[in-house]
C-alpha cells in the first residue's frame, strides 16, 4: 500500500543525493525532450511526490513486458523510481494470491480512489463472453472495467495492450481488442513495443507523478517524447541507405559490413519508437544493431503487414498469382480480339 | 486496414492487375492484327525489315534536321524526362525491389542521393513540357484531356516520391502510402491512354520503317 513518506525522503533513506536526484530528472527529462526548467521542476515535484499507487493487470500477454520492464543491470536510479512506485497488485511479481491479492488490489483502489494508476499488459478476449482469459473466476473485460473506474489514468504497456497485438492477429481467434478500445472515460496512455523499452515506461511514470497530467501523446496515444520520431530517421545505418549499399543477406558481406537492412525488410522507415537512441540492456544494442531488420512492434497489426522479410517497397498479399491471371486473361483477350477483327475485315473483303 | 496497408496490398494488387491485363489486350489485339500481304515488289539495294525498322527507330531519336532548331526544347527537354524516368524508376532500390518482390529479377542500383537529385530534375523538366505545351499555339490547340492527364498521372508519382523521401508536410507512412497511390493511378490509366506509346513507341517506328523502306522511302 502507499506510504505517506515522500519519494524524496525515502531517496534520502536509501542515500541518494539530492544531486544524483536532480541529475537523475535531467535525465529524464531530456529523454522526454523537457527544457531545463521544466525538469527543475520536475526533480522538485518528483522529491515531494508519494509513492504512486499502481495496479498492474495482465491479460492475453507473454509476460515478455514485465520482463523487460523489472529486469535491471544493477540497483539503477530507475529501480529506485520503481519502488517508490506502490506495485499493489502485479500476477507475476506478486507475493500472495488467490483472494488475498484480489482482497489488496480491491483495498487499493479504495485506498486511491481517483489517484491510481492501472497498467496493463496484454489484449482482452472478447469473443464468446471473454471466456478465453481470466483471472479470479473473471474475465479480463470485467476485471478492467472494474479496476480503471476509479483510476486516475491507465497506462497500456507492450502492443498487446496498446492495439491488440499478437492475440489479435489474424485470424483474432479470441476476439482481441486493445485497452484503448474498451477504456474510453480515462485517459490511456500506450507504449507500445513488443516488449516496450524500458525508460519509455519509467520516464512515463515519472512525468505522471511530477506534473500529476498525461504527456504529450501522438495520433496513436503514445507519448511523443518517446515515440515521436521514426527509426530509420535515427538509425546507424541510415548513411547506407542513402549511398544505396544494402545488405542482400543476413550473411553476405553487407550483412557483415552492417549496411542498410531494407531489402531484408527491415520496417524502420515506418515504425516510431526510440530503439535507436535509448536502445537496450543500458544502451548496448537494439534489433538493427544485432544484425535484424526492425519488425515494427510498436505500430499497430505489426504481425498483420505483409510478412517481416518483405521490402517496404515490396507489395502485400498474392500479387503473383493475381498479375500472372492477368497476364493470361490479357493474352487471351488480346488474341481475341485480333481474331474478330480479322474476322470481320475477311467479311468486308468477302462481302 | 491502414493507408499504407491498402496502399501496398488491394490498391497496389488491383492497379497491377490492370495494368497487365491492359497491356497484353491491346498490344496483341494490334500484333495479331495482321496485315494485307504486300505484293509489290521491293526496291533494289534496300535493307531487309529488321534492319530498316531497327534504322528508323535510331533515326527517330534525334529530329530531322530540318526541324532541329524549331523542336531544339522538345527534343531536349523530352530526352531529360524520359531518361530521368527510367534513372528512377530502375536506379533506386526501393524501385528494383518492388519488381524483384514480384518477378525475382534484380540489378544494380543508384546511391539513393544521385536518384533523388535526378529526380528532381525529372520533375523540373515535367513541369517545363507543361508550360511548353500551354504556352505554344500549335501544341495547345492540338493538346486534349488525354495529353493532360497523362502529364499528370507522369509527374505525381515523381513529385510525392520527392515528398516522401523528404519527408515533407506528413508522416513518412502516409506519404509513402500516397505515393504508392500515385502510382497505381499511373498502372490504372497507362494501357489506356497516350501512355502506351511505352510500349508501342518501337513496334510503330520500327514498322513504318521496314514498310517504307520497300518502297524505297
Amino acid at each position: 500500500m502507499a506510504d505517506q513518506k515522500t519519494l524524496g525522503e525515502r531517496l534520502a533513506e536509501h542515500g541518494v543525493s539530492r544531486r544524483a536526484f536532480v541529475k537523475y530528472a535531467s535525465w529524464l527529462g531530456s529523454l522526454m525532450a523537457l527544457p531545463p526548467a521544466t525538469s527543475r521542476a520536475m526533480a522538485a515535484e518528483l522529491a515531494k511526490a508519494k509513492r504512486q499507487s499502481v495496479i498492474w493487470l495482465s491479460f492475453q500477454e507473454c509476460t515478455g513486458c514485465t520482463e523487460s520492464i523489472t529486469r535491471s543491470k544493477g540497483p539503477t536510479l530507475e529501480d529506485l523510481i520503481f519502488d517508490f512506485i506502490s506495485l499493489d497488485y502485479h500476477h507475476t511479481l506478486q507475493a500472495a494470491s488467490g483472494e488475498a491479492i484480489e482482497a489488496a488490489r480491491h483495498a487499493a483502489m479504495a485506498e486511491n480512489k481517483g489517484k491510481y494508476v492501472v497498467v496493463v499488459d496484454g489484449s482482452v478476449p472478447m469473443k464468446d463472453g471473454g471466456i478465453y482469459s481470466t483471472t479470479a473466476g473473471h474475465s479480463n473485460y470485467d476485471t478492467l472495467m472494474e479496476t480503471v473506474k476509479d483510476a486516475f489514468a491507465v497506462i497500456s504497456v507492450g502492443t498487446c495492450a496498446a492495439f491488440g497485438g499478437i492475440p489479435k492477429a489474424n485470424p483474432n481467434p479470441t476476439g482481441a481488442v486493445s485497452i484503448g478500445d474498451l477504456v474510453k472515460d480515462k485517459p490511456v496512455i500506450n507504449i507500445p513495443g513488443c516488449p516496450p523499452i524500458p525508460e519509455a515506461m519509467t520516464g512515463t511514470v515519472a512525468y505522471l507523478l511530477s506534473f500529476g497530467k498525461v504527456p504529450e501523446l501522438d495520433h496513436l496515444g503514445r507519448p511523443k517524447a518517446f515515440f515521436g520520431e521514426n527509426i530509420h530517421d535515427r538509425c546507424y545505418r541510415r548513411p547506407f541507405y542513402e549511398r544505396g549499399q544494402f545488405a542482400h543477406a543476413f550473411d553476405d558481406q553487407g550483412a557483415r559490413d552492417g549496411w542498410c537492412l531494407y531489402e531484408l525488410g527491415c520496417k524502420g522507415p515506418i515504425t516510431y519508437n526510440a530503439c535507436a537512441t535509448m536502445k537496450w540492456n543500458g544502451g548496448v544494442s537494439f534489433p538493427i544493431q544485432s544484425g535484424h531488420g526492425c519488425l515494427g512492434c510498436s505500430e499497430p497489426d505489426f504481425w498483420d503487414k505483409g510478412g517481416f522479410y518483405v521490402p517496404l517497397s515490396g507489395s502485400i498479399g498474392p500479387t503473383a498469382k493475381l498479375v500472372g491471371g492477368a497476364a493470361l486473361a490479357g493474352a487471351v483477350a488480346g488474341v481475341a480480339a485480333a481474331a474478330v477483327a480479322r474476322h470481320r475485315k475477311a467479311s468486308l473483303n468477302k462481302g | 486496414m491502414d493507408l499504407l496497408d491498402f496502399a501496398r496490398g488491394p490498391a497496389i494488387n488491383v492497379a497491377m492487375v490492370v495494368l497487365v491485363f491492359g497491356v497484353l489486350w491491346r498490344l496483341l489485339a494490334i500484333l495479331f492484327l495482321g496485315k494485307a500481304p504486300d505484293r509489290t515488289i521491293p526496291r533494289l539495294g534496300t535493307p531487309g525489315p529488321v534492319g530498316a525498322a531497327l534504322r528508323e527507330i535510331m533515326r527517330r531519336m534525334v529530329p530531322h534536321p530540318t526541324f532541329a532548331f524549331a523542336e531544339r526544347f522538345s527534343f531536349f527537354n523530352g530526352w531529360v524526362f524520359h531518361v530521368g524516368l527510367a534513372i528512377v524508376v530502375f536506379g533506386f532500390r526501393p524501385h528494383m525491389l518492388f519488381i524483384k518482390n514480384l518477378t525475382g529479377l534484380s540489378w544494380p542500383t543508384l546511391p539513393s542521393g544521385v536518384v533523388y537529385v535526378v529526380g528532381a530534375i525529372t520533375l523540373v523538366s515535367l513541369a517545363a513540357a507543361l508550360v511548353r505545351r500551354l504556352t505554344n499555339p500549335v501544341q495547345r490547340f492540338i493538346s486534349g484531356f488525354g495529353d493532360y492527364f497523362a502529364w499528370f498521372v507522369t509527374l505525381l508519382p515523381v513529385l510525392t516520391g520527392l515528398i516522401a523521401v523528404g519527408h515533407v508536410g506528413a508522416r513518412y507512412e502516409t506519404l509513402l502510402a500516397i505515393h504508392i497511390l500515385s502510382v497505381a493511378l499511373l498502372f490504372v490509366w497507362l494501357p489506356f491512354g497516350k501512355l502506351f506509346h511505352a510500349f508501342l513507341v518501337f513496334v510503330s517506328r520500327g514498322t513504318t520503317g521496314a514498310f517504307l523502306a520497300r518502297r524505297g522511302v
